[in-house]
């Protein structure tokens, strides 16, 4: 399965990922301040590359195990690893179908925040529309590098401008919000680049090619069960290593009790820099589980998974419970994602097919479905100027449109049969009851936890007398309609016919978690 | 050929294009053509519905020509003192997949040899072949390492050497084929498995054939009353898309061929039962009576997701047709708890106990609602899937007399409270639990058809029941418009549900008066009305399951029986006779045809609906529906006598109330739990809800502030920020070489990151 193939011959992923940087610049480069000029570069690259990973979602060839040339990752480019710095360092960039769902992920979410900021940002406007482009392809970077370093370039790069998003156009906490967010994911970055110099040395063999290194991390051991000779890696380097990858994404999923930054740098930040943080950031996190921290010491993660389902356990109730104390209601659908994020975890280190393909399809889910609530609440901000939800009240009657759609996202997020929430959630809890009937026993609660805070919040928003602010809401406009279809419509789609996206994950998490259990195996014995 | 059965998709497509079609086009139709919309989808979906039935009757098949293809015989193996007869059934079960829901497992291609190779041989291309293993790890079948070498290593077997003899079909790894290591292990190939997949699918025998009659026909009757019901509510539009939408999720419910399709269902009605029962969701209690019944819900399908896992795990399916054929397969822990955790999640839909508790209060979404959805289809959900699945419970005795014991506590409980109620709808809810009570000790008895056929029965009486409070609260708010006054609310129970105003409402709204009379009757279990025959049926089964449990159940089923005739009685005397005691009462008037002609309708069902039972007439109730659920035929009992018994006991209930309430004026001052303690804790429904409350809701919301206040603010935040500010002090001792705060972080950062990556060097293998 490590082998790549570009069957076009064209390089439509560099083009995604880099079209919006290059859109960035344009507007940079522009010589006048127009407004709406460089929101049209930015809608028109954004689509663009939208465009382009639909393309590329729907070409995915999902039954790559049996039609040549096998290869999982797809769409690379270049077709054979590039040498990029001095020291090993290579560039290529490619898809599987982890990654083909997180790229396209990025590119709508990313769309649909940029058309939504068309009105919620009225300061220094060029700069801020530039930064989220250059966000979108440090994201996507991040969803497609095969090599380590390029990954961690992509990595930081991603970083940079959402601290700049929260620190200059968030709230009246931004400040203290965005240097709290720095420091905790910088902690964390900083000695994931050391355990990628490290493994380049001696798994990669000075490579830091993504084969390279895995091939050497788990070939020894593999030759080693079946009596070849060779050396492995001492197991106290392993995990050390492991845990110098784990707490990185750790901190970016966030998995409790790491998880203090998110909720003060989802309050501060701006509504669309909620929804690709939301959306998209945190699922660096998790992905950096499926793709580096679990094929690469299948060992220290089996060994390690008591552990962090513990943790995501923890993460579901105490996510949920917090979250049922909130005033504020952004803060609540922080914390909602510290529950859903749990979930998602559960679903990853189950270890299984079915949980690890739960667990991913569930990243797409909860970036769809916390995304829209984000645009929810952001819309709601922009006519009330609160989002205390004390204040509102028999909202329903003032904005009908609005609180449709608004259930219907609602029902998504506490994973009701017909939308995307259930197919998800129900995959990743099998997954992880499998793994252990005691986890997903435990994490299969947050079912009712996340019902208790959201329809409480429902209620006391939408339903009971008219309050005064309330009596004042006009309803949505045909363009936030437009903004907030999408997602609707995606949230159905994958709650009926989830296979668009769950078949492509699923012929490489079937994969992988074969991979891992038998690396584990190996290293272990059977 | 059939020509409507393979239109069995189109029931559950019409009501879900009404919703379609309500939600786009429902803002420019308007309300009165919304309703008629919404109706007119049922009323096709019914028809429909009774075509697909005819048709199906007509599939039967010669009982000796058994085992065509499409047979799914599910044989029923518990062991019951009753006889069963003729165990192939006599009629096809049709399963119709729709599509591939998740797919879940996946086949791992193999290279294995094409053809035999010596020790030494060179391999090629030629010699190899791909071969599809299907993947899963549930069962374990595969040796998963052996695979994963082989995908490692991608082609490297190519153009090498074998180590040893491969047969044809022999995986070929690097285990035999190497051009080094003389190791030789043996190889084997996986057998095939089947295909794992959770598909969306249909199934049709005569147990989802009777619910789709009665959800379809009655939720027709139903959709029509609540045009007339509805008639003057501004939110018509959102009512009927809400009414439809829950009519399409209980024919997925019943519909469904797997354990989660029909959770699909479960789920779905749930979240059309919090949106109805808020409709009007400006008042605050309805709201919250709408959330409770979801959450309560939710607790229940906790039980049931677990219960899922629990039987995937075991047969790595969830389909009817998968499981319940081998669930006798299902030993030990696993055999008790999978039909306990289904039973969980039957309590919280049908509200047994333990979480009964959020259906009395459900009644304050509009009364058709409470007809349909919390009378005669959604409540029942829990009878009809222990029916459905009843291998599992047969299969564990245990999980069999939970199930009756749920039941017959519940009976009795819930007929206990409805005793004292005054507000007309509560008296049904309560009754209502109390009759699903009596329909989970059948099914808890073995006797699923006779759970089934109340489940029916009530259906008709008690939506008759419903839709004839509505029609006698629309007359008594019809009179106090008269009267230009209404009533005070006492004991905060609007009037026009308070049966302390009502009385002599059989003279002012006959047609509404005579049927509410049939239904009550029929509750009651009054001959030959449609309860007599199947609250008759349960109590033969009750008793004829043996055992001191069933017989000490049967005595409460008995007990249970006269309190049931003596509420009734009550609520009848009170409502329909005596004299008016307010003005609105005094000048009520009857309801429009399009409420009181569905009840007339209702009524003819509830006088005939128990008649299909009859051995007269060929039983072919039993008959059909024990092609399913299994034939039983209880011998060695006198039916006639148990007839007259539990008759006595009805006659002597209705006897009591007419003793109490019907001899002479009844004392308004004694209702409302002024009678004494009894009374008083009967009123205050056994402080089940406040004991919940203290038990769980408020320590849940005292520990969520204190979680987020304390907890997370303070220890969680602060010992990350103690970290930082430990960092700060560091910084301001050592700020001769580092200037600002971050740049200060960062480089400390830095330099560790440098001296850790010089230690690993060093450190290194």
């Amino acid at each position: 399965m490590l082998e790549t193939a570009n069957a076009q011959g064209f390089p439509l992923l560099s083009l995604t990922v880099f079209l919006p940087l290059a859109g960035a610049v344009l507007i940079a480069l522009m010589p006048k301040r127009h407004p709406l000029l460089d929101f049209a570069i930015a809608i028109m690259t954004a689509g663009a590359a939208f465009a382009l990973s639909t393309g590329m979602l729907a070409g995915y060839d999902s039954d790559w195990m049996v039609n040549s040339p096998r290869a999982a990752f797809q769409f690379a480019d270049p077709a054979t690893p590039a040498r990029w710095l001095p020291g090993g360092i290579t560039f290529q960039i490619g898809v599987d179908g982890i990654s083909i769902v997180l790229v396209w992920l990025t590119t709508l979410l990313s769309l649909l925040a940029l058309l939504f900021s068309a009105t919620a940002v009225r300061v220094r406007v060029r700069e801020y529309i530039a930064l989220m482009l250059i966000l979108e392809t440090g994201i996507l970077g991040v969803f497609c590098a095969l090599d380590l370093f390029l990954f961690y370039v992509f990595w930081e790069a991603a970083l940079i401008p959402m601290i700049l998003l929260i620190g200059i156009w968030g709230g009246s906490r931004r400040i203290y919000a965005s240097y709290k967010f720095l420091l905790y994911t910088m902690a964390g970055s900083a000695l994931m680049l050391v355990a990628i110099i490290g493994l380049a040395q001696w798994a990669g063999n000075g490579s830091f090619h993504y084969f390279d290194v895995i091939g050497g991390m788990v070939r020894p051991a593999l030759d080693q069960r079946f009596g070849i000779p060779g050396t492995t890696f001492a197991m106290d380097l392993r995990v050390a290593l492991f845990a110098a990858f784990a707490l990185a994404f750790a901190v970016k999923v966030p998995l409790f009790p790491f998880h203090t930054w998110l909720p003060d740098a989802h309050v501060e930040a701006p509504t669309a820099g909620s929804v690709i943080l939301a959306g998209v950031l945190l699922k660096m996190g998790t992905y950096g589980f499926v793709r580096f921290a679990l094929p690469l010491f299948p060992e220290v993660a089996h060994a390690a998974a008591p552990w962090f389902l513990t943790l995501a356990v923890i993460g579901i109730w105490y996510g949920a419970w917090v979250a049922f104390a909130q005033e504020d209601m952004k803060s609540l659908v922080a914390y909602s994602s510290v529950s859903h994020m749990g979930i998602i975890m559960l679903g990853i280190f189950a270890l299984n097919a079915i949980g690890m393909a739960g667990g991913v399809l569930q990243m797409v889910n909860h970036g769809l479905t916390t995304g829209a609530l984000f645009l929810l609440v952001g819309m709601l901000y922009e006519r009330a100027h609160t989002r205390e939800i004390a204040a509102f009240g028999g909202l329903w009657s003032a904005m009908p449109r609005f609180s449709v759609l608004f259930l219907i996202i609602l029902f998504a997020s506490v994973g009701l049969p017909g939308t995307n929430g259930f197919v998800g959630e129900w995959l990743s809890l099998l997954g992880a009851y499998q793994a252990h009937p005691v986890w997903g026993i435990l994490g299969a609660f947050g079912v009712i936890l996340g019902a208790l805070y959201m329809l409480s919040m429902f209620q006391r928003v939408f339903f009971g007398p008219q309050s005064e602010l309330s009596a004042s809401m006009t309803d949505l406009t045909a363009r936030e309609i437009a903004v907030l279809l999408p997602l609707v419509v995606l949230v159905l789609w994958i709650g009926i016919y989830p296979a668009t996206f769950l078949d492509p994950i699923e012929a490489t998490s079937t994969v992988w978690a074969a991979a891992l259990r038998a690396g584990a195996e190996v290293a272990v014995g059977p | 050929m059939p020509t409507f059965i393979p239109l069995l998709p189109l029931v559950l497509a019409l009501p879900l294009a009404g919703v379609v079609l309500l939600v786009l086009f429902g803002g420019r139709i308007g309300g009165r053509a919304s309703g008629w919309l919404a109706t007119t989808m049922v009323g096709f979906a019914f028809l429909l519905s009774l075509a697909i039935a005819f048709e199906y009757e007509g599939l039967r098949e010669a009982p000796a020509s058994s085992g065509t293809e499409a047979d799914h015989a599910l044989d029923d193996e518990g062991s019951h003192s009753v006889e069963e007869h003729g165990a192939s059934p006599e009629w096809p079960v049709i399963e119709r997949k729709l599509w591939r829901w998740m797919r879940v497992n996946r086949s791992l291609p193999l290279v294995v040899a094409a053809e035999p190779l010596a020790v030494g041989d060179t391999i090629d291309e030629t010699m190899l072949d791909i071969v599809d293993v299907p993947y899963t790890d549930a069962l374990g079948i595969l040796d998963l390492s052996i695979s994963v070498h082989r995908m490692w290593s991608a082609d490297q077997a190519l153009g090498l050497v074998a180590r040893d003899a491969i047969e044809v079909g022999e995986v070929l790894s690097d285990m035999n084929v190497s051009a080094g290591a003389d190791q030789i292990r043996p190889l084997g190939i996986p057998e095939a498995v089947g295909d794992f997949s959770l598909d969306v699918g249909l199934r049709l025998d005569w147990l989802s054939v009777l619910m789709l009659l009665v959800i379809t026909g009655v939720g027709f009757l139903i959709h029509i009353y609540s045009t007339g019901y509805m008639a003057h509510d501004p939110d018509r539009r959102r009512y009927f898309t809400y009414l439809n939408l829950f009519v399409f999720s209980m024919l997925v419910l019943v519909l469904g061929s797997s354990f989660l399709t029909l959770f699909v269902g479960w789920e779905l009605v749930g979240a059309c039962s919090y949106l109805l029962i808020g409709f009007w969701h400006r008042s605050e209690a309805n709201a919250s009576a709408g959330r409770k019944a979801f959450i309560v819900n939710r607790i229940g399908d906790l039980a049931f997701l677990v219960g899922m896992m629990l039987l995937w795990t075991h047969f790595g399916s969830l389909a009817f047709g998968d499981v319940l054929p081998r669930a006798a397969e299902l030993t030990g822990l696993a055999a008790i708890a999978a039909p306990l955790l289904l039973l969980g999640g039957a309590t919280g839909k049908s509200a047994q106990i333990p979480l009964y508790v959020w259906l009395p209060d459900a009644m304050a979404g509009p009364t058709p609602v409470s007809a349909l959805i919390h009378a005669a289809t959604m409540v029942t959900a829990g009878v009809y899937m222990i029916a459905r699945v009843h291998p599992l419970f047969d299969n564990a005795p245990g999980a069999m007399a939970a199930v009756a014991v749920v039941g017959g506590a519940t009976a009795l409980i819930a007929a206990l409270i409805a005793l004292v109620q005054v507000d007309i709808k509560r008296v049904l809810a309560y009754s209502t639990v109390s009759q699903l009570g009596y329909m989970f000790m059948a099914v808890g008895s073995g006797a699923y058809v006779a759970g089934v056929f109340h489940l029916m029965t009530h259906a008709f009486f008690k939506a008759l029941l419903f839709l004839g409070a509505g029609s006698l609260m629309h007359a008594m708010e019809h009179g106090a418009e008269h009267a230009g006054e209404h009533p005070e609310a006492l004991d905060g129970i609007p009037y026009e549900q308070d049966m302390r105003h009502m009385g002599g409402l059989l003279r002012r709204a006959p047609r509404t008066g005579w049927t509410f009379l049939i239904g009550g009757l029929a509750l009651a279990g009054v001959f030959p009305l449609a309860g007599f025959w199947s609250k008759d049926e349960i109590l033969l089964e009750v008793l004829a399951h043996g055992g001191g449990l069933y017989t000490a159940l049967y005595a409460v089923g008995l007990l249970t029986a006269f309190l049931t005739a003596l509420y009734t009685g009550r609520q009848l005397l009170l409502v329909l006779f005596g004299e008016p005691r307010s003005e609105a009462a005094a000048q009520a008037g009857e309801s429009p045809l399009s409420m009181t002609v569905p009840l007339i309708v209702l009524a003819v069902l509830s006088i005939v609906g128990g008649l299909p039972v009859l051995s007269a007439l060929g039983a072919p109730f039993p008959e059909r529906l024990g092609d399913v659920l299994g034939h039983h035929a209880v011998e060695g009992l006198d039916k006639i006598v148990l007839a007259l018994i539990a008759s006595a006991a009805a006659l002597a209930g209705l006897g009591l109330a007419w003793w109490m309430y019907g001899r002479r004026v009844p004392d308004l001052g004694l209702m409302a739990g002024r009678a004494g303690a009894a009374s008083r804790v009967l009123w205050g429904k056994l402080y089940v809800d406040e004991a919940y409350h203290i038990l769980f809701v408020a320590p849940f919301v005292r520990i969520a502030r204190v979680l987020w206040k304390f907890v997370d603010n303070g220890l969680v935040d602060g010992a990350v920020n103690g970290v930082g500010r430990s960092l700060l002090a560091a910084g301001q001792w050592s700020r001769r070489w580092q200037g600002g705060r971050v740049r200060g972080y960062g480089l400390s950062i830095l330099l560790g990151a440098a001296l850790m990556v010089a230690w690993l060097f060093v450190a290194a293998p």
